[in-house]
Order: C-alpha cells, then sequence, then structure tokens
C-alpha cells in the first residue's frame, strides 16, 4: 500500500511541477496529490477479472492493474508507443485484458459504461466486480444517477467510489449538493451507502473490501463515500486561490501518506532504513519511465488517420 | 421466401443474429414483456429468456453507456430507442463515449443503436426527427438507413456483426407500409454500399430511407413526360458511397439531393461539396436539393404535409431541371 501511494505522489509531482513546468508534458495536467489513499485504498485488492474504471485522479489504479510507469509516462507525453498512439493524454486509457477502462473528459459517462461491463461480468457468473471511480462534483452529473438506479435495479456487482475531495474546480461541494454526506444516496438507490475517511487508507480499504464481499456474492452495488481533499488546483494552471489557506494547512496535516507511514513505523512493520530503501527505488523508477519517454518517438502526423473503424483482421 | 413488413424484415434479421450468436443481446425500454413500442422485439423474450433481453429503466444515457461496457466485454449489444428523437438524452454516450473508444485506446465497440425515426405518422416535433446527421458528422460512428424490407434485414445484420457502433435509423412510416418478398435465409447487405434502385439517364436523385419511395413514385410520373430518373439509395449515411454517387452524376449529369431531413447541414450539403469537388467538369446543370425547410416537425397534417417532400416537389424540381 505504501509503495504505491508513494509512488503516485512521486510519479504525479514529477509530472505537474516538473514536466508540466518544463513544457514537456501538455495540455491539461490533473493529479490527485492529497487523496492517494481513495484509489489505493480501494481498488489494491482485486480478484483477475475485476474491472477497475478510475478518473483522471487515480493514477495507482493504472500501476496496480500491471501499466507501467513507461507507459503511463509516454501516454502524458504523447509518444508513438504510448497506450493510445498520441490519440489521447493523460490518464485518458485503458486496457480491457488488464481490466482497465479508460474514461473521457465528460464526467460521471463512465458510471454506465462501469454498469455495462458488470453486466456482462454477472453474466459470466465468476464473482467478478467492477470498482468506479467519481468525484463529488461528478455527483452531479445525470449520469451517475442512471447508472446507480441502474446498477441497484439490476443488481450488479459494482462498487461506486466517491472521492469527495470538497472542490469541483473552483465550486465548493455546498454548491454541489445539499446534503452533508453523499452516502445518503446510497440507500436512496437501493443499495448501502458509507462514509470513510479518505485520507486513511485502511479505513477505504475495509469499507471496500465489505462492499466487494457483497458483490461478490450477489449481494449488488455499494455507495463509498470517501472524504479527503485536493491538495492542488483543478488543474496544473490552476493556482486555486479560491481555497482557504486555513483549510490546506488542516489537510495537509492529515496527509494519508505521511499517516500510514507513521503508523507503520510505529506499529514496527516498518524501519525507516526501509522507507528510504523504498523512497530510492520509486525515484529510480519515475527516472528511468520519463527517460524512456523522453526517448521514445513522436507520433507521425499522418498516422492520426488510422484506426477511426475497427476492421476484422 | 415470405412477404415481409419493413417492420418484420428487422425484427427477423435481429432474431436470426441472436439465434446465431449467443454474444448478441437486446436493450432497451419496454422491449421485453411487451416487444417493443412498435413490436419490433415482439417474441423475443419468451424465445430468448430476460438475460439477453432486457427492459430497462428510462434512462437513455445508461443504455447506451452500458452497450459500450458490456460490448468491450466482447458481448453484442442491441439497444432500442424507443424513438430516435430520444437518442438525444443519450448522446454523450454515442458521440464521445462509443464513437471515440477503439480510435483512442484500441478496444473494438461493437454496438448497434436502432429505433423509429422520420416523420408521416402525426408524431408531432419529438417523435418525428431525422436526426441522422448528428451522427453522421461523427467520425467513429457507422449509420445506416434502410428504405426496403430486404435491406432492412441485411443491414440490421451486417450492423450487428460490425465491429464499430451503428446508428441504425429505421423509418416508422415504413414499418408496416413496405411489404417484399424477404429470402428466410441467412444474407448480409454490406454496409457502406449504395443501391441504384431506379436506372436512368436525365436526372439523378440521390436520397435514402423513406424518400427513396418518393422518389420512386416521382420517377414512375416523369416517366409518362419522357424524362428519365436514376434513383440512388445511399443505405448507409456514414461512410457512404461516394463512388456511386459520382458514377449517377457522370451518369446523368444532372443532380437532385433528396431527404427528408431538414436543408441546413444535411446529407444534401455534404453530397453537393463532393460532387463539386469530383464531378464538377460532368454537371450539365446546378446541383438541386429537395429537403424539409428548417424548421422542427409540426405536427398538424397540413403543416407536416407542407413541411415534407413528396413526389410532386421532386417531380417539379426534377422538370426545371431537365429543361435547364
Amino acid at each position: 500500500m505504501l509503495y504505491y501511494l508513494k509512488l503516485t505522489r512521486a510519479a504525479e509531482w514529477r509530472i505537474e511541477q516538473v514536466l508540466y513546468r518544463q513544457g514537456k508534458i501538455v495540455g491539461g495536467v490533473y493529479v490527485g496529490r492529497g487523496q492517494e489513499a481513495v484509489t489505493v485504498g480501494a481498488a489494491i485488492r482485486l480478484k483477475d477479472g475485476d474491472v477497475v474504471v478510475p478518473t483522471h485522479r487515480d493514477f495507482s489504479a493504472f500501476v496496480m492493474r500491471g501499466f507501467s510507469l513507461r507507459e503511463i509516462f509516454c501516454n502524458w507525453m504523447g509518444r508513438a508507443n504510448g497506450p493510445t498512439r498520441g490519440r489521447d493524454g493523460s490518464l485518458h486509457f485503458g486496457d480491457m485484458k488488464r481490466g482497465v477502462v479508460g474514461i473521457i473528459s465528460h464526467l460521471g459517462s463512465w458510471c454506465p459504461v462501469a454498469c455495462g461491463v458488470a453486466m456482462a461480468l454477472k453474466r459470466r457468473g465468476q464473482g467478478n466486480v467492477v470498482v468506479v471511480f467519481f468525484g463529488e462534483g461528478t455527483s452531479s452529473e445525470g449520469d451517475v444517477h442512471e447508472a446507480m438506479n441502474w446498477a441497484a435495479v439490476m443488481k450488479l456487482p459494482v462498487i461506486f467510489v466517491c472521492n469527495n475531495n470538497a472542490y469541483a474546480y473552483s465550486t465548493p461541494a455546498a454548491r454541489e449538493f445539499a446534503v452533508k454526506s453523499l452516502a445518503v444516496r446510497g440507500p436512496a438507490y437501493g443499495m448501502p451507502g458509507e462514509a470513510v475517511d479518505g485520507n486513511d487508507v485502511l479505513a477505504v480499504y475495509a469499507s471496500s473490501q465489505r462492499a466487494i464481499a457483497r458483490a461478490r456474492a450477489g449481494g449488488g452495488p455499494s455507495l463509498i463515500e470517501c472524504k479527503t481533499f485536493r491538495m492542488t488546483g483543478h488543474a496544473a494552471h490552476d493556482m486555486a486561490e479560491y481555497v482557504p489557506q486555513a483549510l490546506l494547512k488542516t489537510w495537509a496535516r492529515k496527509d494519508p501518506i505521511k499517516r500510514f507511514e507513521k503508523f507503520l513505523l510505529t506499529q514496527r512493520i516498518l524501519t525507516r532504513p526501509r522507507l528510504r530503501e523504498m523512497e530510492q527505488t520509486i525515484q529510480k523508477e519515475v527516472d528511468d519511465a520519463v527517460a524512456y519517454a523522453e526517448a521514445s518517438p513522436l507520433p507521425e502526423g499522418p498516422t492520426a488517420l488510422r484506426g477511426v473503424y475497427c476492421h476484422p483482421d | 421466401m415470405a412477404v415481409l413488413t419493413y417492420l418484420d424484415a428487422i425484427r427477423q434479421g435481429i432474431w436470426e443474429e441472436m439465434e446465431r450468436d449467443p454474444s448478441v443481446f437486446l436493450l432497451g425500454e419496454d422491449i421485453g414483456v411487451y416487444g417493443g413500442a412498435f413490436k419490433v422485439t415482439a417474441g423475443m423474450l419468451e424465445k430468448f429468456g430476460a438475460d439477453r433481453v432486457i427492459d430497462t429503466p428510462i434512462s437513455e444515457s445508461a443504455i447506451v453507456g452500458a452497450a459500450v461496457g458490456a460490448a468491450m466485454m466482447g458481448l453484442r449489444p442491441v439497444a432500442e430507442m424507443q424513438f430516435m428523437d430520444f437518442i438525444a438524452c443519450g448522446f454523450d454516450q454515442v458521440v464521445n463515449m462509443a464513437a471515440k473508444i477503439h480510435y483512442r485506446w484500441g478496444p473494438p465497440v461493437p454496438i448497434v443503436i436502432r429505433g423509429p425515426s422520420g416523420a408521416g405518422v402525426h408524431g408531432g416535433p419529438f417523435h418525428s426527427q431525422s436526426n441522422e446527421m448528428w451522427f453522421v458528422h461523427t467520425p467513429g460512428l457507422k449509420v445506416v438507413m434502410p428504405a426496403t424490407a430486404y435491406d432492412a434485414k441485411g443491414l440490421i445484420k451486417a450492423a450487428i456483426r460490425d465491429d464499430n457502433p451503428v446508428v441504425f435509423f429505421e423509418h416508422k412510416f415504413l414499418y408496416r407500409r413496405i411489404k417484399e418478398e424477404v429470402p428466410a435465409e441467412d444474407y448480409v447487405v454490406p454496409l457502406g454500399k449504395a443501391a441504384v434502385r431506379r436506372a436512368g439517364s436525365d436526372v439523378a436523385v440521390i436520397t435514402y430511407g423513406a424518400m427513396v419511395w418518393v422518389a420512386l413514385e416521382a420517377a414512375e410520373q416523369l416517366a409518362k413526360e419522357s424524362i428519365s430518373l436514376e434513383v440512388v439509395d445511399l443505405r448507409t449515411l456514414l461512410p457512404y458511397d461516394e463512388d456511386a454517387v459520382l458514377a449517377s452524376v457522370r451518369k446523368c449529369n444532372k443532380v437532385i439531393l433528396l431527404h427528408e431531413d431538414t436543408r441546413t447541414g444535411g446529407m444534401a450539403g455534404e453530397l453537393a461539396a463532393l460532387i463539386a469537388e469530383k464531378a464538377f467538369e460532368d454537371l450539365d446543370g446546378p446541383v438541386v436539393r429537395v429537403t424539409a425547410p428548417d424548421t422542427p416537425v409540426p405536427f398538424s397534417p397540413p403543416l407536416e404535409e407542407y413541411f415534407l417532400p413528396n413526389a410532386q416537389k421532386v417531380a417539379e424540381a426534377a422538370r426545371k431541371l431537365a429543361a435547364y
């Protein structure tokens, strides 16, 4: 868990604070700093055949499902050998063989898609589940409503993980919905809803595992609201001056990675030398991926014409 | 061969594909117990079971989105829009999700979104639209509209077997009005290929959907006046059969572009541009459009009648063009 948390922090820092500023990554840059525990806790323990639908702030999901950092950085940098061959950026990709559905920019649109994946999994009958992520801002989209209702009506094995990071771009959650907790929407659709501390990776993990076990057993969907905080702007260009400094300071003290580290150290599960070793390994992995992506070719212009349609082999 | 209506031909095509391939399944509103608002899926729940004929909530976006998800898992969903007008509620899933997935990161998205479109049954502004061009302008989709019962069966089967998202417009005016001998055996009509419905020499009428029958009626009338119309049925609007359009223009040297859809931004404009680019030297007269005007589809019968192109309007345009 700690490895994925720290890897995400390091890789996203490189993307947002270094490569974007150097002009080596173009376009929109969205990261999940401060909320890494939501993704790691919810998606770290899945089975073969399970499917994850990660958002643009769920970096670790890709790594946990087997994407290499090299592949991920190649996509960020628009390389010809990245998963989208330069056709789309950031984390807008997937691979059905590895159980990852790629999202699009239209928020919540992937929630009905997750339901369709779950319909296929249910039909397969091997107890597989779909974990689908979305933000509290996205919860205002009609697609999220349609999907949650649909999943409940059809009793589909879907775990809806709402990452409530308090801000939808510049709009605070209080202007997105009038309930204190989005978890109450679960029962409104006919599924359990639970709110957890999204900065406590073990709490997210425990809640997710309960929901996953329930879904595997045919009990249908669940909603988990993970309360966390976006410690960055909406995207790299956004200085987020609309977020009160005091709030940022409060949440900085609750940093999910420092908190988990402290827990592991005080419980003597982890030693300081082992932690340093992990940090060094992660640095090396990120350095390698960036170097690999930078050395990789950019796509040739005319390849843009290929693959609009899928042709059978 | 049995005489089938256009509607029964679609139904038979879907039925055969359901029998042939267990990965094909249906989802939509009221398609199971009720058999669909127009009965296209009548009897399918009984035959294929509730796992393959799925009544859904009234959630067009989720219908298309779930179809996309299931398709990426290897299934072949056929999603019904109760009326094609309602696809607007699932627009994002069609044009942003389904159309672009393969291009972006690879998986095929073999879905068919089908349903009744078109006017002539006094359905009013929200049950009568010809909204095919919303999708013709979206790379990655295929857009199909059959005019005959034979094609309706062959095209729906080809659409279901295609590995791309296909938006399949059925014309509700034709559902029970068109009756033809349709082979009981398996056949497909390939996507992307037009058909010459009537060979002629003076004026080419390039059209699709219910307007094919309007063009044929006009051709019959004008034959008595020794004006020979050629009628080309596009059948697939995206990708459309450029060669067939140009061949007919080069043969007749005069062309009418006819559709039930409204004028601005319609298929006729696209074809006019193609003809101007590639067959300019072959033209002996102006390219003429006969289309519905740029209004919503009105409800009251005299308004709807005024709105719709008909054989008289086509014949009038053809007479003028023939004399040019």
